[in-house]
């Protein structure tokens, strides 16, 4: 088989594209199997894995209550503007 | 310290399935108080943030978040069943806030840019791969990268982590770290995020791909120190 995904050069370049499954099965299943060979991309892409799961793993920002009170009274006033349906 | 299973992507608060986001604008139309404050309270933080990209003061990006909340209640009645709202908030606050940019001259509004900003060469040194000349294995890692696995900096993250993953999405070219930070932080849905900017799913994915590769690049440097 020929085509991308068989130097690991290409294959760190496909990585993002196999992680949303957006490869062609073609090359989704050279990268695979290059993969299943290849200890230096599999470890590439469990490091991309991990960069993805550590941007998501800070602690959510909290709402500042004078922020969501501002919020709340903008609700009320469109509330009580709003003509009531007939 | 935060441990990995705090990632907030899996957290099933941030993707609300499509029937209740049905009950959720009904709830929104008959004035439900305590409907429109859970939503407030799920995404006013990140709209916080993204406003805070754009315009030059926090209060600025608090006015660009309420306007936001506004156009949303007063657009109910003509809300279309194929935006979600988590989408439309998001839009109309890009919107917004690239409009108030625009106006402090503050940024290049992202639909000025073309491409992912000139920035098109390999996501990883060429220098860590054999030559493409080389005898035996050609284009192959020169040596295998270390494994993250075990590594305790990253299974319970060291705020020195979180640091350095911060700063390495603040020196991300605009449009990559505006499709990182709402993949990977926020936890939006490609689709969601396509729908968000305007972008194709190929073209999404390469901003994620260049976005993502340069901050494993920083993390990488800070456990085995530059190469």
């Amino acid at each position: 088989m020929t085509g991308p995904g068989q130097d690991c050069q290409d294959v760190v370049e496909l990585v993002t594209d196999y992680l949303e499954d957006a490869l062609d099965p073609d090359t989704r299943s050279r990268v695979r199997g290059h993969l299943a060979e290849c200890d230096g991309c599999e470890v590439y892409v469990d490091q991309m894995r991990r960069t993805a799961a550590v941007l998501g793993a800070g602690d959510p920002l909290p709402l500042e209550p004078p922020m969501r009170d501002r919020l709340l009274t903008a609700f009320r006033d469109w509330a009580a503007d709003r003509t009531p349906p007939s | 310290m935060t441990s990995m299973s705090g990632i907030r992507a899996d957290e099933p608060a941030r993707a609300l399935p499509a029937a209740s986001e049905q009950a959720l604008v009904a709830a929104l139309r008959r004035g439900d108080e305590a409907a429109f404050a859970r939503l407030v309270e799920l995404h006013t933080p990140s709209m916080l943030r993204l406003a805070g990209r754009y315009v030059r003061s926090r209060s600025v990006a608090e006015d660009v978040v309420q306007e936001t909340w506004v156009a949303l209640l007063e657009g109910l009645d003509r809300f279309e069943e194929r935006a979600t709202v988590k989408t439309w908030l998001f839009r109309v606050l890009l919107n917004i806030a690239r409009t108030r940019a625009v106006r402090e001259r503050r940024v290049v509004p992202m639909s000025a840019l073309d491409g992912d900003g000139g920035d098109d060469g390999p996501t990883v040194d060429p220098a860590r791969f054999l030559p493409p000349d080389a005898a035996g294995w050609p284009r192959h890692w020169a040596s295998t990268p270390y494994d993250w696995r075990d590594r305790p900096e990253l299974v319970a993250l060291s705020r020195e982590m979180l640091e350095t993953v911060r700063r390495a999405l603040e020196g991300l070219p605009e449009r990559q770290r505006t499709v990182v930070e709402l993949r990977d932080v926020d936890g939006l849905s490609a689709e969601e995020v396509c729908a968000v900017l305007g972008l194709s799913g190929a073209n999404q994915r390469v901003l994620l791909h260049r976005g993502r590769a340069r901050i494993r690049q920083a993390i990488e440097d800070v456990l085995d120190g530059p190469r």
